[in-house]
C-alpha cells in the first residue's frame, strides 16, 4: 500500500503548533516535523515523553566513580603497595579528586554517546535531500494521507487555515 | 524596570531567522578579510618563533631556562595556570548561565566555549614541555608496565591535575561538539560539492525532527550539570597544586576558591577581549551587543572584588597565624625584590576593575578593551607572584636566591598567545561562531511571507 506525505513549511513555530494539535486532535497521523531549533510545548503536542538520558548520565556517574575508587584503592593498597610520606595505603580523602573526575568524565562520555545512538546519528550519515530550508528558517509538519477521509483539498485547506508558507506532497511507496 | 529591560532586544537590527543564518555562514564561505589575515600571520609568526623556542629547550634541556634548585617553577607553571584559568570562563558562559536560563550566553557560548579548549591545550602544553622528557609524558597515566607494575601516585596533587584536566579538556570538546551539530548541518545544506561532504561527515546525518530535538535538549542541559562542579573541581585540583605543599604562602584553604574565582575573572577578561575582537572583525554588531558587553564588565567587576577580597585575606590571615614564615612571604611579596610582579597584579586586577562600576566606562569600547587586556597582564602576574616569590626565599637563608627568565622562557610565554591565536582565528575562519539554532528563537520578530499553493514532488 502507497500512502502520501504532506508536508507544510511554516515561518512562526506557533503556528505549527497549532496545526500539529489540530492533526492531533483530528487523527490525522504526524509523521514528524523537523525544524530548525528547538520548539517548545511541541512535546506535549505530538505526545514525545520526556527524554529518560538521565539514567545514562547517573549510571555512567556510577561507573565512574566505582571505576575511579577501585582503580586507586587496588593499584595504592594492593597490586603494588608503596608508602608515600607515611600516609596510609587507603587515603581515601587523596582519592577523592580523580574519583570525581573520573565519574564526570565517564557521565559525561555515556549521555553524549547515548544521545548520538539514540537517535542514530553517526559521522558521514546521508540525510535525505528536499528539507534543506529546515536548517534555515522553516519548520516543516508532515502529515500522513493514509485513506479517503482526509483528502487533498483538507490539507490544503489545514495549511491555509494555519499560515503555511507553503506545502507539498509526495507519493510514499511502501512495500 | 524589568519591563524596559525585558523589552530591549539582545540581538538588535530587527534580523529574521534567515539573516541569521545568513550573517553567520558568510564568513565562512567568502574569502577572509585582509584584517583576519594580518592577524592570523601574526599569530602564527608568534607560534613558530615560540615553537623555536620550545623546540630548542626540549633538545638542550630545561638548563635553557633561568630556574634554579631554589625556584624550581617559573613561567611554565605560571603559563600552565594562566591558561587553564582562562578557560574557566567558557564553561561557564556555556554551561552555568544555560542551567540559570540566561539568554544573552547564547551569542556568544559557541566562541567563548572554543575559547576553553583552546586555552587546555595551551595549559596542557605547559607541563609537558616543563617535564624535560616530553617523550615520557604518558607515565603519568596509570597503565600496566613492567616496572613492577609500579603505579602513579594518586596521593599526588599534581596526578589529580592530569584526570582534572584531562576530563577537562574532553568534556568541553564533547560538549562543544554536540552544540555544533546543528550548526554545522545548517552550513551543510547551504554548501555544494566537496565542501557538502566535508560538512555531511561533520555534521552526523543532523535533520533536526522533533524526537531529537527532545533528546539534544535533556542531553545539552545534562551535560551543562557535569560541567559546571567539573569546572569548580579544575582550578580547585590546580591550586592544591600548591595547597598541599608546605611552602609557606602556598600552604593555605583559601587557595581553591580564591583559584577558581580567579580564573572565571581572567577568563572573562579573555571573552571580553575576543569578543571586542570578534564584533568588529566579523561584523557581529546585532548579535554581540552593548547588553553583552555590559554583562560581562558586571560579571568582571563582581570577580574582580572577590579577588580583591582573597588578597586581603591572604594578608590578614598571614598576620592572624602568628607564623614568622607567613609574614615573612607576604612582606617580602610587597616590598622584596619582586615587589614591581605584586603591585601590578594589584593595580591590574584591583583598582583597574573597579572602573567598570560607571556606565560612562563600560560604554567606552576602546577603554574597556584596554581594561581586559589589563586584566589578563594581572592575572598573569597574579601566578607569577604566587609562584616565584614563595619560593625565592626557602627556609634556609643559604638557599635563597632569584630568578630571572631566559629568552628561552620568554619565547614560551609567546608560544601559548601564538598557539591560542592561530586556533583561535582558524576557529573563527571554519567554524560558525554563534549558534545560529540558540539565536534564532530569541529574535524579536519573525517574518511571514504570503502562503503558496501545494506543489507535488515525484
Amino acid at each position: 500500500m502507497s500512502r502520501s506525505l504532506h508536508t507544510g513549511f511554516f515561518f512562526d513555530e506557533h503556528d505549527l503548533v497549532a496545526a500539529a494539535r489540530e492533526c492531533r486532535e483530528r487523527g490525522i497521523p504526524v509523521v514528524d516535523v523537523v525544524s530548525p531549533f528547538p520548539i517548545h510545548g511541541l512535546d506535549e503536542v505530538l505526545g514525545i515523553r520526556p527524554s529518560r538520558m538521565a539514567w545514562v548520565t547517573f549510571v555512567g556517574g556510577a561507573v565512574g566513580l566505582g571505576l575511579g575508587f577501585w582503580l586507586q584503592y587496588w593499584t595504592s593498597a594492593f597490586d603494588w603497595p608503596l608508602n608515600v610520606g607515611g600516609k596510609p595505603l587507603d587515603s581515601l580523602p587523596a582519592f577523592v579528586p580523580v574519583a570525581f573526575e573520573l565519574t564526570i568524565l565517564i557521565a559525561g562520555l555515556a549521555t553524549a554517546a547515548a544521545l548520538l545512538l539514540r537517535s542514530r546519528l553517526w559521522p558521514a550519515k546521508r540525510v535525505p535531500a528536499g528539507l534543506e530550508v529546515t536548517t534555515d528558517d522553516r519548520h516543516a509538519l508532515i502529515l500522513a494521507q493514509e485513506d479517503a477521509s482526509f483528502r487533498d483539498a483538507d490539507f490544503e485547506e489545514l495549511w491555509r487555515r494555519h499560515g503555511a508558507v507553503d506545502a507539498r506532497r509526495e507519493t510514499e511507496v511502501e512495500s | 524596570m524589568a519591563e524596559v529591560l525585558a523589552e530591549t532586544p539582545l540581538i538588535t537590527g530587527d534580523l529574521t531567522p534567515a539573516d541569521v543564518t545568513r550573517d553567520v555562514c558568510t564568513p565562512l564561505e567568502g574569502k577572509p578579510t585582509g584584517l583576519w589575515y594580518a592577524g592570523f600571520l601574526l599569530a602564527l609568526s608568534a607560534l613558530l618563533l615560540g615553537g623555536l623556542a620550545v623546540g630548542y629547550q626540549i633538545a638542550k634541556g630545561i638548563g635553557t631556562w633561568g630556574l634554579n634548585r631554589t625556584v624550581g617553577w617559573g613561567f611554565d607553571i605560571t603559563n600552565f595556570v594562566f591558561w587553564v584559568g582562562i578557560g574557566h570562563a567558557g564553561t561557564l558562559i556555556s554551561a552555568v548561565l544555560l542551567l540559570f536560563r540566561q539568554k544573552w550566553r547564547t551569542s556568544i557560548n559557541r566562541s567563548a566555549e572554543a575559547m576553553t579548549i583552546f586555552a587546555v591545550i595551551c595549559a596542557g602544553l605547559y607541563p609537558v614541555i616543563h617535564m624535560g622528557r616530553p617523550w615520557l609524558a604518558y607515565w603519568v597515566f596509570p597503565y600496566s608496565n613492567e616496572r613492577g607494575p609500579l603505579w602513579v601516585n594518586f596521593r599526588s596533587a599534581l596526578l589529580w591535575d592530569v584526570f582534572a584536566i584531562g576530563t577537562y579538556f574532553t568534556i568541553s570538546l564533547v560538549f562543544w561538539y554536540v552544540g555544533l551539530i546543528p550548526d554545522l548541518a545548517t552550513v551543510r545544506d547551504r554548501a555544494r560539492g566537496l565542501r557538502k561532504r566535508i560538512l555531511g561527515f561533520l555534521s552526523f546525518g543532523w535533520r533536526g525532527t522533533a524526537r531529537t530535538w527532545s533528546r539534544y535538549e535533556t542531553t545539552c542541559v545534562l551535560l551543562a550539570a557535569l560541567a559546571t562542579p567539573l569546572v569548580v573541581s579544575v582550578h580547585s585540583v590546580v591550586s592544591s597544586d600548591f595547597a598541599t605543599s608546605v611552602i609557606p604562602g602556598w600552604h593555605t584553604t583559601v587557595f581553591p576558591p580564591y583559584f577558581v574565582i580567579g580564573a572565571v575573572f581572567s577568563g572573562f577578561a579573555m571573552v571580553l577581549t575576543l569578543m571586542l575582537i570578534a564584533r568588529k572583525t566579523m561584523r557581529f554588531e546585532n548579535y554581540i551587543t552593548l547588553k553583552h558587553i555590559h554583562a560581562i564588565c558586571k560579571v568582571l567587576v563582581f570577580t574582580g572584588s572577590i579577588v580583591a577580597l582573597a588578597y586581603l585575606t591572604e594578608l590578614f590571615i598571614a598576620w592572624y597565624s602568628g607564623s614568622q614564615y607567613e609574614q615573612f612571604v607576604f612582606l617580602n611579596r610587597m616590598a622584596g625584590p619582586f615587589a614591581w610582579a605584586y603591585w601590578i597584579m594589584v593595580s591590574c586586577n584591583v583598582i583597574a576593575p573597579q572602573l567598570l562600576w560607571f556606565r560612562r566606562v563600560r560604554n567606552n569600547l576602546a577603554l574597556i578593551f584596554v581594561l581586559s587586556l589589563v586584566v589578563n597582564v594581572g592575572m598573569w602576574f597574579e601566578r607569577f607572584t604566587i609562584i616565584v616569590t614563595s619560593l625565592h626565599r626557602d627556609f634556609l637563608p643559604s638557599s635563597w636566591s632569584g630568578y630571572v627568565p631566559t629568552l628561552i622562557e620568554m619565547g614560551s610565554l609567546v608560544f601559548g598567545f601564538g598557539l591560542f591565536f592561530t586556533l583561535f582565528l582558524l576557529f573563527c575562519r571554519f567554524v560558525p561562531m554563534i549558534a545560529m539554532f540558540e539565536v534564532k528563537p530569541i529574535l524579536a520578530r519573525r517574518e511571514r511571507p504570503v502562503a503558496q499553493p501545494t506543489r507535488e514532488v515525484a
